[in-house]
């Protein structure tokens, strides 16, 4: 049982467990009480646990703790600050581009990624970039107006 | 767009948590913890409460599935007490709390729900206007209400808060008071913006998954190799090496970690070493169907009976037979079923993201040998759900493994006990018959339904079948019988559903369910008999309708999707593009649908695109318009996703499709644009829109295959390796 440093949301978290090999997920939601990212396969394979690591978009269920290391991870409620929301999270809520939500989280984070890697991007580019993203209520359609809303297309 | 502060807390209440979707928590407390509440959805007070400052607490028994039903109900009781959306909140099943409205299910939520809600809060204003008229001396016709405070002619005015003392609202739902007239609605019909939308993308709202207690611990399940596999032996000594385990738990051949940690939680359940007896009771999936004529009828319900369908048919020159089939679907909830559990003096609490706490309460009660009493279920909102799926089984799960450990306990599933153990839509097969004469008309319709017995009643707890422990359940498919009877008035129909003994997996309610299969077949036959008659499929379809607002509703949808009459489209190509209609009407007696599916097919490898869906919808009194298209739009690519891609696997043990790899769903390169027109009616009873735009997308996909190929596509899922070869 040993301390990490974990650098989440522009500060420095100092946590504790009992297996290095503990997915970032579970250390995000349990150690640090966060709620963005979700648990939804453990496999990699829905991206609803997607955070940001180092501005990449990351797959937290399968990245152990120990992999991070110094690596600067972001989060859906470090994306923003309280007084700011992201362009991404004010355009889901102006599109209404949310059902149940679950997905949401990483819907939003793919999308940072994008926008870092590309500003004004068409909306093919947003449906392959979200094309390991599965949304299971339909929100689609949504979903790709407000990316393309907080593009500024 | 109204934007409404986003609010929403968890909050002590009645010596549990409660989730409130609404206002501000000090207020919502004081109401809630208010003992012996009355859960009578006969009594105002079971639907509402208004404290001094006229905060309204709504006590919902439907509750929001991830579906925004809550904003529309939020509006529609602020609409019905005249006062402003932010001073009403809502708490949703709850079974100490909020009446039993039975399932959140069907596209019930506003059509039945909504109006109890809708008569609660009416009959609410009148009494609170009678207290207002004998405080003031007025006549009750000269007092109006506008935003939460009762105003009289003569100028004077009291805020509702005043006129409610203890026992105001312990009245009888009065179901003759007086509705507020649509001409003065300013907040119902309009498209206000979800109340949930900014705490969900923020990350603080507070799923199930989110839930968390003092000294909670973290259980995971471990189910069976086969599904009717026995428990030989567990060696506890393998998971010896991982700290922090609590428990194992064994109760017959229901098996369970319970550790400190999640993550060792999770390790122990796979690392834990199991040996299950072989169990290889599942028939050979390539013969399902085949498998499905072969199960034993207990009995038919006849849906429709008019004429005498078998001897027209026997007398008619030309005959039409076509068969139809629908896999076996799981709900495919993004996020897997979650709950906890907490045993204090001998009663339970269970958190869970039941669509039917009031039930799943009763289902807990027998298998843990409690009364009613000693169990509550309280609401919190999970990822959707789609129907029955396995937040009930996890509740389950959470009781059991919390009574043995005797300490709070969250049970999260894996996504493969979610794939693997939720209960599915069953395998649905229809045989269709018709009976054209010599004057080229359609004189007889018979249909089979193939379906397992059972009603929409509460599904068999996997924890309690495993652990041999008692249960209240029954084989239940849900409301699968539903638009097997079909709107068109041809003189002689029969349609009968053959109910079998058993069903491969345990079956229990997808979206639309019965509704969704039974008429992919109807309207995909309606197209099969149109094309031989020569017909138009809107004419056709149009010329045996007896019913106004149907057709009105096909005639806007021919607008909207620019039908013309049957083209002769060029099927020589190698991509070609068809377009295909369906219609429904709800059960026969609510929501119209009608669509237009614009399908692209790659004739050398029958690859599928779905390019658009033009949707005309007509469910009466619209609440929230963008809330509707909302779910409209959930509902055509759920149901595009299901046709094009959708198919439960087994072998002889166990379902085989555990991930989204094996289960693949629609993606965003995949998903069609819905171009929606919205028939309002407000002058006519809202009914649901949750679930019917699904049943038509089958039948249309279908339909427009047809169009632009020629060929008949009748077994869902469409996949190349099914359309190819009936291409050629």
């Amino acid at each position: 049982m040993a301390a990490t440093d974990l650098n989440v949301n522009g500060r420095m978290e100092s946590v504790t467990v009992n297996d290095p090999d503990t997915p970032l997920l579970y250390v995000l939601r349990n150690e640090l009480g966060l709620r963005g990212p979700r648990f939804g396969c453990g496999l990699g394979q829905c991206g609803a646990c997607t955070v940001l690591i180092d501005g990449e978009a990351a797959r937290s269920c399968v990245t152990p703790l120990s992999s991070v290391g110094a690596s600067k991870v972001v989060t859906l409620e470090g994306l923003g600050s309280d007084a700011n929301r992201h362009p991404l999270q004010q355009a889901f809520i102006d599109e209404q581009a949310v059902q149940c939500g679950y997905c949401i989280n990483g819907m939003i984070m793919q999308s940072a990624a994008l926008l870092r890697r590309k500003a004004k991007p068409s909306d093919l580019e947003i449906k392959q970039e979200l094309a390991n993203n599965l949304c299971r209520c339909g929100t689609h359609l949504r979903i790709v107006r407000a990316v393309r809303r907080a593009a500024g297309r | 767009m109204t934007v409404i502060m986003d609010r929403r807390s968890v909050l002590l209440a009645a010596g549990a948590l409660v989730v409130t979707f609404g206002v501000g928590r000090e207020r919502a407390r004081a109401q809630a913890a208010a003992p012996q509440k009355s859960v009578s959805p006969d009594r105002v007070e079971g639907f509402l409460a208004i404290d001094r400052e006229g905060k309204v607490t709504v006590y919902s028994g439907k509750v929001d599935l991830g579906t925004g039903v809550c904003t529309a109900l939020t509006q529609i009781v602020a609409e019905e007490l005249d006062v402003p959306m932010s001073q009403v909140a809502i708490i949703e099943g709850d079974t100490a709390l909020t009446p039993d409205q039975g399932t959140t299910s069907g596209s019930y939520s506003i059509e039945k729900g909504g109006m109890q809600l809708r008569r609660a809060a009416a009959s609410a204003r009148l009494a609170l206007l009678r207290k207002a008229a004998t405080a003031l001396k007025v006549e009750l016709s000269s007092l109006l209400v506008q935003d939460g405070i009762v105003r009289a002619s003569s100028g004077h005015e009291i805020p509702i808060g005043q006129l409610v003392s203890g026992d105001s609202l312990a009245i009888d739902v009065d179901p003759n008071a007086p509705e507020k007239p649509v001409s003065e609605y300013t907040i119902v019909g309009k498209p206000v913006a979800r109340l949930d939308i900014p705490q969900k993308v923020d990350g603080r709202f507070t799923y199930m998954q989110d839930f968390k207690l003092p000294s909670m611990l973290h259980g995971r399940v471990i189910r069976p190799s086969g599904i009717g596999a026995k428990l030989v032996s567990y060696e506890e000594s393998s998971i010896s090496d991982i700290p922090g385990i609590v428990r194992v738990v064994r109760i017959g051949n229901f098996l369970g970690v319970v550790a400190q940690t999640e993550w060792s939680a999770v390790k122990a359940a796979q690392q834990l070493t199991v040996t299950w007896s072989k169990w290889e009771g599942l028939p050979d999936q390539t013969q399902l169907w085949d498998h499905v004529r072969k199960t034993r009828i207990v009995h038919d319900d006849i849906l429709s009976n008019v004429g005498s369908s078998t001897s027209a048919i026997a007398a008619t020159p030309r005959k039409l037979s076509a068969t139809y089939d629908f896999a076996i679907h799981t709900h495919g909830s993004i996020g897997p079923s979650c709950a906890v559990a907490s045993f204090s003096e001998g009663a339970v609490t269970c958190w869970t993201a039941s669509q039917a706490t009031h039930n799943l309460r009763k289902q807990l009660a027998a298998m843990l040998e409690l009364s009613d009493a000693k169990v509550r279920c309280v609401y919190v909102e999970g990822a959707g759900c789609y129907g029955r799926n396995g937040h009930e089984d996890a509740a389950a799960d959470a009781a059991l493994l919390a009574r043995a450990v005797g300490s709070p306990v969250r049970v999260q599933w894996m996504r493969a006990d979610e794939h693997g153990w939720d209960p599915k839509g069953p395998p649905t097969l229809l045989d269709m018959h018709a009976g054209i004469d010599q004057g080229h008309e359609l004189v007889a319709w018979e249909s089979e339904l193939f379906i397992p017995q059972g009603g929409p009643t509460l599904v068999e707890l996997v924890g309690a079948g495993l652990a041999g422990l008692k249960d209240l359940s029954q084989l239940s498919p849900g409301g699968v019988l539903n638009d097997l009877a079909i709107p068109y008035t041809f003189p002689n129909v029969k349609t009968t559903a053959h109910r079998l003994e058993s069903t491969p997996l345990k079956p229990s309610w997808i979206r639309s369910p019965g509704r969704l299969q039974n008429t992919f077949a109807n309207e995909s036959f309606m197209d099969e008999i149109a094309a031989e008659l020569h017909a138009d499929p809107l004419e056709f379809r149009l010329d045996h309708l007896d019913d106004r607002r149907g057709k009105e509703l096909l005639e806007r949808l021919a607008t909207l999707s620019n039908w013309r009459a049957r083209p002769q489209p060029d099927r020589s190509a190698d991509v070609v593009t068809g377009h295909g209609l369906a219609y429904v009407k709800y059960e026969l007696v609510r929501t119209y649908v009608g669509a237009v599916a614009e399908v692209r097919i790659n004739r050398k490898t029958g690859e599928i695109a779905v390019q658009r869906f033009y949707i005309a919808h007509d469910c009466g009194q619209i609440i929230n318009p963008d809330g509707l298209r909302n779910q409209i739009e959930g509902c055509i690519v759920q149901t595009v996703s299901r046709v094009l891609k959708e198919e439960v696997t087994f072998d002889h043990s166990m379902v085989t499709s555990l991930d989204w790899a094996t289960y693949p769903i629609l993606t965003f390169p995949e998903v069609p644009d819905v171009v929606i027109d919205l028939i309002d009616r407000p002058n006519e009873p809202p009914w649901g829109g949750g679930e019917p735009s699904c049943a038509v997308v089958p039948a249309a996909i279908s339909n427009a295959i047809f169009e632009a190929t020629g060929a008949r596509v009748r077994s869902v899922p469409f996949t190349p390796a099914k359309v190819k070869p009936a291409l050629h």
